[in-house]
């Protein structure tokens, strides 16, 4: 580590070579050198009554320029940024950074290596972001829960247990869609095992390699009540939760890099049965697409083995996503008894108010009470609702042009985000150019007003997103692409004539009352436009000139 | 010089203070009696000289909070707490050779506070016995007469201390490991109030009966100790420190100190030496002189502290001792054979016979299916202990008991009879039990039974949670009514 000296230096150099009007709006800021912060912290800001203080910990810096880091991210502080936009997320029980991808075993200190003597302590922001997940899924949560210790021998498990919460966790109860939850709890993660050799499991390989740097990251742990009915239910139950999670912004949520994990507990019972069935657990479905196929590989083994008057037994399986197929686990891997007791080293965790509040009020809007918003005071469809809510980046799209609407009904403007917009963006993936909510509305708006056709509409919204064209208002493409419709009603009515005139034979069954036959002379309109006429007033002008109405 | 190695250690301090002594000369003494050590009481020790060994990472900011109150005093630290850099080994084979990356909260507090480390004091393995007859690295030998034990879990510590070389030493107790061979060794001995001591580094065997405290001289010293070793610290959430911090005693009276005698931890209890019974009796008769109220009372569970022990220690220790897997540090036999084997054959050859004993007992007491029959219930019983005292501290100020029921048995006499070694604890483990502050002073020497040369005997003071000040100041008057002689035969002049 710095020496003491060096690091005192370290940090008022890198005060001094702040910019002036930097300096000038911090004023005074003393620099407090201490040796070492339990959680391992590199600093803390720590304005003591109008006087800014920044204490620097010597052990976590090896050099100059980490002290210069830590100094300049500890008066980030000074300016209102608050940890989640500064702070790098930690640990469950030690102040060791979270990391994916980073070289093995380089985020680990004594206290998730397990060392003799060391002693967890609880990461208040893990915790405080594990309460907004619960009050997010309508948990109840708990005055005051309990770690316990869960006893397992396993390289990946380093102190010999797993510290995790059993018979009183985090929060209970609560809903997340229609679907019921059971519990909320906290716990955390084991290291990470690469098996070397041709099995892939620790039996059989030559040799097993472990990182610890995943080791210890915080896990919350969702349970539901049995209440999803089918593999795609699962499915999209599963992304809902995802979104939620996202929106709330406390984890990436992501499967591929295991930062949401999902265990399905599969059970069939006959149709009328009121029992459910014998259950199986399957791990490792690290996609929402693995997910619905082992479920459904899984219900389809489970119906087999009954229809052949077979029984269910209480297993645990392993999905292997490459073959789609169902591996039990050893039953030496699994049947544990796991001996819990209440972890002595810990105080029960009691949520203060304070920190609840803060929970509630970081609660941004979430999926499913945006997705009933829109049904109920939009009185949008539920297709589109839906869509809207459930996926976070459309409808927070959805919020913005709604808000320079102006006049523009939101449920034009939902079918033109949840059908065209989304549409677009599919088609030119991630190249495409960023779309102005004012712009769609704009769009909306000269197809509301008939001043452009639904086609040249979606024209106009492909040339904005599409990376390859100039970049232009909407106005300006409708003028450059010629997409103005055909408003002169004479001009229209005459070219409707012409065409009736091009297709006799259709104009006589049409007259003969067959409506169907309207096509030939309505694509002879469109051809003569070039699609700029409204296709409601074509067929209006047809009927009127055929003597129908 | 000698006459360095008789002071406590406030009297060296005062001496440095006036120019009398100087640290170095007050180390070198006792690195070199360390060094020639023939007590068994020490794993490692420092080298006598300036900078022989590096002390443990200080700094200024730290050195200057802490006051610098020990001035450089040597410190013998039982092998249980983490040095940073320095072989810590707990008394087991599984921990030879491992050198932590960190160092104790206790052992850095107190270095902060100007203490240098002298040594690392031998132990039962994992402070599982009451002997130090269950150490990886040999047994101690107890100064007061070398065929017996020191007592345990913290034998070194305490056979130092009294065998003089060492001023003072921290240990660790968790059913009676420091009161215990504070009584067999004739010194004084405290386990403060559960939480008072930052169990950080200190390495777990029953995480929640674990307390460090001081093995010293007298109950100044013990006092002085304490003051720079307690506080919360915020690595171990169990730790709160002592509300208004730690006074030196200075109490040479007991008046309107009324103080109760727990008839199943004396009279009652099943063997109790005679000779113990009879210092233990004319120390009340010396409590009654100084102008305090001695009284009988009960403890009704108190006599099933030793049964819930046994359940819950071994319990907290199966899991704590599952780190010890040969996969990060330590011991690991036989790297090639595959996980499961080099698991049982890391742990079959690291650890001794009563360890793996503990680890079994508690491993099936949490079992499914027999947790509730022995974990559950030992938790109620230790409720009721709690209550117990809570009770009794209604009438009274302090509980006095022996704190051993016996002198100093030889060695070997107890270590193929597993239950006669845990009975040493008898007296000791409701305290444990309950958390509370409890203080052995020596209290006279008695022979053993079946005869033999006197040997010390302790006696137990227990107060309510957190009164380590008034339990300090009431062990300092007896101590001085009671004026026993430290030195063991083979040191005095
Ligand atoms: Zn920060
Ligand atoms: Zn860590």
């Amino acid at each position: 580590m710095i020496s003491e000296e060096e690091c005192r230096e370290a940090a008022e150099l890198a005060l001094d070579q702040l910019p002036l009007w930097v300096r000038e709006k911090i004023g005074n800021v003393a620099v407090i050198v201490e040796d070492s912060h339990p959680r391992h912290l590199m600093g803390i800001y720590d304005p003591v009554g109008g006087v800014q203080r920044i204490v620097i910990f010597r052990d976590t810096h090896p050099n100059a320029a980490e002290v210069r880091k830590t100094v300049l991210h500890e008066i980030g502080h000074y300016f209102g940024m608050g940890e989640e936009q500064l702070q790098a997320r930690t640990k469950m029980f030690c102040g060791c950074e979270l990391s994916f991808g980073d070289r093995p075993n380089t985020h680990t200190c004594p206290v998730c290596l397990a060392h003799p003597g060391v002693l967890p302590v609880i990461n208040e922001q893990a915790v405080r972001y594990a309460l907004q997940i619960a009050l997010a899924l309508e948990s109840e949560v708990a005055p005051r829960s309990i770690f316990h210790r869960k006893n397992y021998f396993y390289p990946d498990n380093p102190k010999g247990y797993q510290i995790s919460q059993y018979d009183i966790p985090l929060a209970r109860g609560g809903w997340l869609g229609d679907v019921r939850i059971h519990r909320v709890h906290l716990e955390e993660d084991a290291a990470k095992l690469t098996h070397v050799g041709e099995s892939g499991r620790i039996h059989g390989s030559a040799t097993s390699l472990v990182d610890f740097n995943r080791g210890g990251t915080p896990l919350v742990e969702i349970v539901t009540e049995p209440d999803l009915r089918d593999p795609a239910e699962a499915r999209e139950w599963a992304q809902l939760l995802r979104t939620t999670v996202k929106q709330l912004g406390v984890s990436d949520v992501n499967m591929e890099e295991g930062s949401l994990r999902c265990d399905a507990n599969v059970s069939v019972r006959r149709a009328g049965a009121e029992q459910l069935g014998t259950k199986t657990e399957l791990k490792n479905m690290n996609s929402f697409r693995f997910l619905e196929r082992g479920i459904a590989a899984e219900l389809e083994r489970q119906t087999a083995l009954l229809e052949a008057g077979g029984q269910v037994e209480q297993e645990t399986f392993h999905f292997d996503p490459r073959t789609a197929s169902l591996t039990p686990l050893r039953s030496k891997e699994y049947a544990h008894d796991y001996r819990y007791f209440p972890e002595p080293d810990l105080v029960p965790l009691a949520p203060t108010e304070e920190m609840l509040r803060h929970a509630r009020e970081a609660l941004p809007e979430l999926p499913a009470e945006r997705r009933e918003r829109y049904e109920a005071e939009l009185g949008l469809p539920e297709v589109t609702a839906r869509q809207l809510a459930f996926d976070a980046q459309l409808g927070d799209f959805f919020e913005r042009a709604l808000a320079v609407a102006d006049g523009v009904e939101p449920g034009v403007l939902a079918n033109w985000v949840a059908g065209e917009l989304s549409a677009a963006q599919r088609h030119f993936g991630p190249d495409g150019r960023e779309v102005d909510p004012a712009h769609l509305v704009a769009v909306a708006r000269m197809v509301v007003e008939k001043r452009i056709t639904h086609a040249s509409g979606r024209e106009v919204l492909h040339t904005l997103i599409d990376p390859g064209s100039s970049v232009g208002d909407p106005e300006e493409i409708v003028k450059a692409r010629q997409l103005a419709a055909v408003s002169d009603a004479s001009e229209l009515e005459a070219i409707v004539e012409r065409a009736i005139e091009a297709e006799p034979a259709a104009a006589e069954k049409v007259k003969a009352g067959n409506p169907k036959a309207i096509g030939p002379i309505v694509g002879a309109v469109m051809r003569e436009t070039n699609g700029r006429a409204d296709g409601g007033e074509v067929m209006r002008l047809i009927r009127e000139q055929l003597g129908l109405d | 010089m000698d006459d360095v190695l008789e002071l406590t250690v406030a009297e060296a301090l005062r001496r440095i203070e006036d120019g009398e002594l100087t640290a170095g000369e007050y180390f070198d003494a006792y690195a070199e009696a360390a060094g020639g050590d023939e007590l068994g009481a020490y794993l490692w020790t420092a080298n006598p000289g300036p900078t022989a060994t590096p002390p443990p990472p200080e700094s200024e900011t730290r050195r200057r909070r802490a006051g610098d109150s020990l001035r450089g005093a040597p410190l013998a630290v039982k092998d249980i707490f983490c040095t940073e850099g320095i072989e810590t080994t707990a008394g087991s084979r599984i921990l030879e050779g491992y050198r932590p990356p960190y160092t104790a909260t206790a052992v850095r507090k107190l270095a902060d506070a100007g203490a240098r480390l002298l040594g690392k004091t031998n132990m039962d393995e994992f402070a599982m016995g009451s002997s130090t007859e269950n150490s990886g690295y040999g047994p101690v030998l107890n100064p007061w007469d070398r065929e017996r034990v020191p007592g345990g879990s913290s034998g070194g510590s305490a056979a130092a201390v009294a065998g003089r070389v060492a001023p003072w030493a921290i240990g660790t107790d968790t059913g009676g490991s420091i009161r215990q061979p504070a009584s067999l060794c004739g010194i004084v001995g405290l386990k403060p109030t559960y939480g008072a001591v930052s169990h950080y580094g200190m390495i777990a065997f029953a995480s929640s009966l674990d307390q460090c405290g001081p093995l010293t001289r007298d109950v100044t010293d013990a006092a002085l100790l304490l003051r720079a070793a307690e506080g919360r610290d915020a690595c171990d959430s169990t730790s709160v420190g002592i509300d208004g911090g730690v006074e030196l005693p200075s109490r040479e009276d007991l008046d309107g100190l009324r103080f109760g005698v727990p008839r199943e931890l004396s009279a009652e209890a099943e063997g109790i030496e005679a000779g113990v019974s009879e210092i233990f009796e004319r120390t009340l008769g010396k409590i009654r002189e100084l102008g305090g109220e001695v009284d009988e009372c009960e403890l009704p569970h108190a006599a099933h502290g030793l049964s819930a022990y046994y359940v819950l220690a071994p319990a907290e220790a199966s899991a704590n001792l599952a780190r010890y897997d040969g996969v990060r540090y330590g011991l690991r036999a036989d790297a090639d054979a595959d996980l499961i084997a080099m698991y049982e054959r890391t742990r079959a050859a690291g650890f001794g016979a009563e360890v793996k004993r503990r680890i079994m007992l508690g491993t099936y007491a949490l079992s499914s299916g027999y947790y509730e029959a022995y974990y559950g219930r030992a938790q109620r019983v230790r409720t009721k202990i709690a209550d117990d005292f809570r009770a009794a501290f209604e009438r009274f100020d302090y509980l006095v008991t022996p704190t051993s029921p016996t002198v100093a048995f030889k060695i070997g006499e107890r270590t193929a009879d597993p239950l006669a070694m845990y009975m040493s604890d008898f007296c000791t483990v409701p305290m444990s039990l309950a958390g509370i502050p409890a203080i052995s002073i020596p209290a006279g020497l008695a022979e053993p039974d079946g005869g033999g040369a006197g040997l010390p005997v302790g006696f137990q003071i227990a107060a309510p949670a957190f009164d380590e000040s008034g339990l300090l100041d009431a062990a300092h008057a007896l101590e001085r009514a009671i004026d026993f002689d430290t030195r063991p035969p083979g040191v005095r002049p």
